[in-house]
């Protein structure tokens, strides 16, 4: 049990997280329905990293994702019809339909964009942390991005300048063991990725990130140094996309025992867990979720009932 | 201050733009390799970091694709960071968030944001400089949406081009050129900006149209001056930007001689030539006395040897003799 969230807190972070798992599986069903074009990346089993580190920054702290962004998009509290309506192609969306799920952005919540190149949102967190810095802002900038992009040169590159330079980013490594099929043992040679932090001269860990409480404790933590300008730091939370990599993945490079037992540290229940555990009723814990379902559809009907763009959407705006 | 004095290298113009545009906006910073007291591989950033120091100048690692990617967010951010990537060649190692983040994110993310960059980088090849040292590559680059780019011929072109491209709200790749850089021209002191959009004519002339642009433009008035003894007019229109186009100034010029020939230092394939001149037959062949002629880079690496590189580039030579052709047709 953690002091520095409150049960409410806890609860509120329990709600975000059932949103998000509403949000993915509700994506799943318009996908099977046909409503949705193109792919999407589900963080089903990955929410308490978001929702922690997320929980755990200012509202005017930059976040840059990467392309499993539903999370981040959501624990930002970003208007989920709209969110929605984006992934829908909709004018309603963020992006008026442009962007979609691997490309969106909202700058009035600080949010810089996911992004659909692996490892393409380090450098662009890095550069957003110069920009801080050079205009003596105490906000910091996070960047989330997976083992996978870890193996990108943008990853080195970037994490070797921002300490260079001592640059306000924290770079949140969502460890979830497999780069699409390819676990981490077969292509990271180091085994965990914060251990190459002190190669960058820079403070690395690795954290439990089934555990929303620990996640939000060291998230804390480490933002509270990086703002005093103590340089950048890498944060790497061990998880579990309990879904294939994107919506077309039969899973075939793990077990689905593996899977049952890796379910067992599903965040939502031990997040419920730890709700009881506090005295918090299962009926809060439970209305808690339904209002979080509630939202999602709510927002679902929305997103389905707005307008798509025409041709002057595609064709207009390439330059500013 | 006389004319005379204000004659200076386009490495110079390019210092005095960033000098100037250092000064006017503090929101404006550099980014790249040894930039600082080195002053640039070229000499191009000398004295601008005794003057502005580290806060505005960002000496980097040899990092390219993650130094552009830092440009790109800064300049989400606000910022306008001018980036120099040392040779155009090592452009490759930068394309991604050039071509996947730069060009797309104004257009991706609804507007929600600019890119107000700068990429300045000298293409072609100088002499001896070796395969991975020397290419033009603006074939790569026109093909990238949400990219201006622009390629300036004179000391005075660039300064003014580039304090336009530095103020523009979108990515601009200025492409400089090595063996521009130790050439000299009138250059004016005082604060001015030149269209991003528009070709203009360097020289004008009745019989035959030159479309060239950087590098291969002075060779074009050089052919000019060569062929004037023997009776020939030749007009050259200097593009500047490669995209977008100045269509109506390129039409105008074709309109007006009726025989085209485009000139350029890089590869001859699927590049700004073949771009041109596909333009044209769609929107002038009636106007067109001849085919539209091409003279360019051959399609193969460039060699290192002086004694190669020259059967690979184009030459003077090359365009008097597409001269000849495009007359006797």
């Amino acid at each position: 049990m953690n002091d520095l969230i409150s049960s409410s807190d806890l609860l509120h972070m329990y709600q975000r997280m059932v949103s998000i798992r509403a949000f993915e599986e509700t994506l799943s069903g318009l996908f099977s329905k046909g409503l949705l074009g193109g792919t999407s990346h589900f963080c089903i089993g990955q929410e308490s990293c978001a929702v922690g580190v997320i929980s755990a920054a200012r509202e005017s702290d930059w976040l840059v994702s990467n392309h499993r962004g539903h999370g981040h998009l959501l624990a930002r509290g970003l208007d989920i019809a709209r969110v929605m309506g984006e992934l829908m192609g909709k004018l309603s969306g963020y992006c008026g339909g442009r962007g979609g799920s691997q490309h969106l952005c909202a700058m009035d919540r600080c949010f810089l964009g996911t992004n659909g190149i692996t490892g393409g949102g380090i450098p662009i967190a890095t550069g957003a942390a110069l920009a801080l810095k050079y205009r003596k802002s105490d906000n910091v900038a996070i960047a989330f991005f997976g083992d996978g992009a870890s193996n990108q040169g943008t990853f080195h590159e970037s994490l070797n300048m921002a300490s260079l330079w001592k640059l306000p980013v924290l770079f949140v490594c969502e460890n979830n063991l497999y780069g699409m099929s390819n676990p981490v043992s077969k292509s990271c040679a180091s085994g965990t990725i914060a251990v190459r932090a002190p190669a960058y001269a820079m403070h690395g860990e690795t954290h439990d990130g089934f555990d929303v409480e620990l996640v939000h404790e060291v998230t804390s933590a480490a933002l509270a140094r990086v703002r005093a300008g103590q340089g950048p730091e890498l944060l790497e939370l061990i998880t579990y996309r309990q879904c294939g990599h994107s919506k077309n993945d039969a899973r075939v490079y793990r077990s689905r025992e593996e899977e049952a037992h890796m379910a067992e540290r599903d965040c939502l229940l031990l997040t419920a867990k730890s709700l009881r555990q506090r005295g918090v009723s299962q009926e809060d814990i439970d209305a808690a979720a339904e209002a979080a379902r509630q939202d999602v559809a709510a927002a679902a009907e929305a997103a389905l009932a707005a307008p798509a763009g025409g041709r002057e959407h595609a064709l207009d705006g390439l330059f500013a | 201050m006389t004319d005379d004095e204000r004659t200076i290298y386009y490495s110079k113009a390019v210092n005095e733009a960033l000098d100037d545009e250092l000064a006017r906006d503090d929101s404006v910073i550099l980014i790249g390799e040894d930039i600082g007291c080195y002053g640039g591989s070229f000499g191009v950033t000398k004295g601008l970091y005794d003057k502005y120091g580290a806060e505005r100048l960002w000496e980097t690692p040899i990092s390219e694709n993650s130094f552009v990617g830092i440009a790109v967010g800064a300049a989400m951010m606000g910022l306008r960071p001018v980036v120099e990537i040392m040779f155009m060649d090592f452009l490759a190692l930068a394309l991604d968030q050039l071509l996947n983040s730069a060009g797309k994110l104004h257009y991706m993310y609804g507007g929600q944001v600019t890119v107000p960059m700068v990429l300045r980088t000298p293409g072609g090849a100088k002499g001896g400089y070796g395969p991975s040292h020397s290419q033009m590559l603006s074939n790569l680059l026109v093909g990238i949406p949400g990219i201006k780019v622009v390629a300036p011929s004179t000391p005075a072109q660039v300064k003014g081009i580039l304090k336009a491209a530095i103020r523009d709200p979108n990515p601009v790749v200025v492409i400089e050129n090595k063996r521009l850089y130790p050439q000299r021209g009138y250059v004016p002191a005082e604060d001015y900006v030149l269209a991003l959009d528009k070709a203009v004519i360097a020289a004008a002339g009745q019989d035959i149209t030159l479309i060239s642009y950087s590098s291969m433009t002075p060779v074009c008035l050089a052919v000019k001056e060569a062929l004037k003894p023997v009776g020939i007019d030749l007009e050259v229109l200097d593009l500047v930007s490669l995209q977008p186009l100045d269509k109506e100034s390129i039409f105008a010029s074709v309109r007006k001689t009726g025989r085209v020939i485009i000139v350029e230092e890089a590869c001859l394939t699927g590049g700004v030539g073949a771009e041109v001149s596909a333009l044209i037959s769609e929107h002038c062949l009636d106007a067109l006395e001849a085919p539209v002629m091409r003279v360019a880079a051959a399609d193969m690496p460039i060699p290192s040897a002086l004694a190669l590189e020259k059967f690979v580039l184009p030459q003077a030579e090359d365009i008097v003799a597409a001269v000849k052709r495009i007359r006797e047709y």
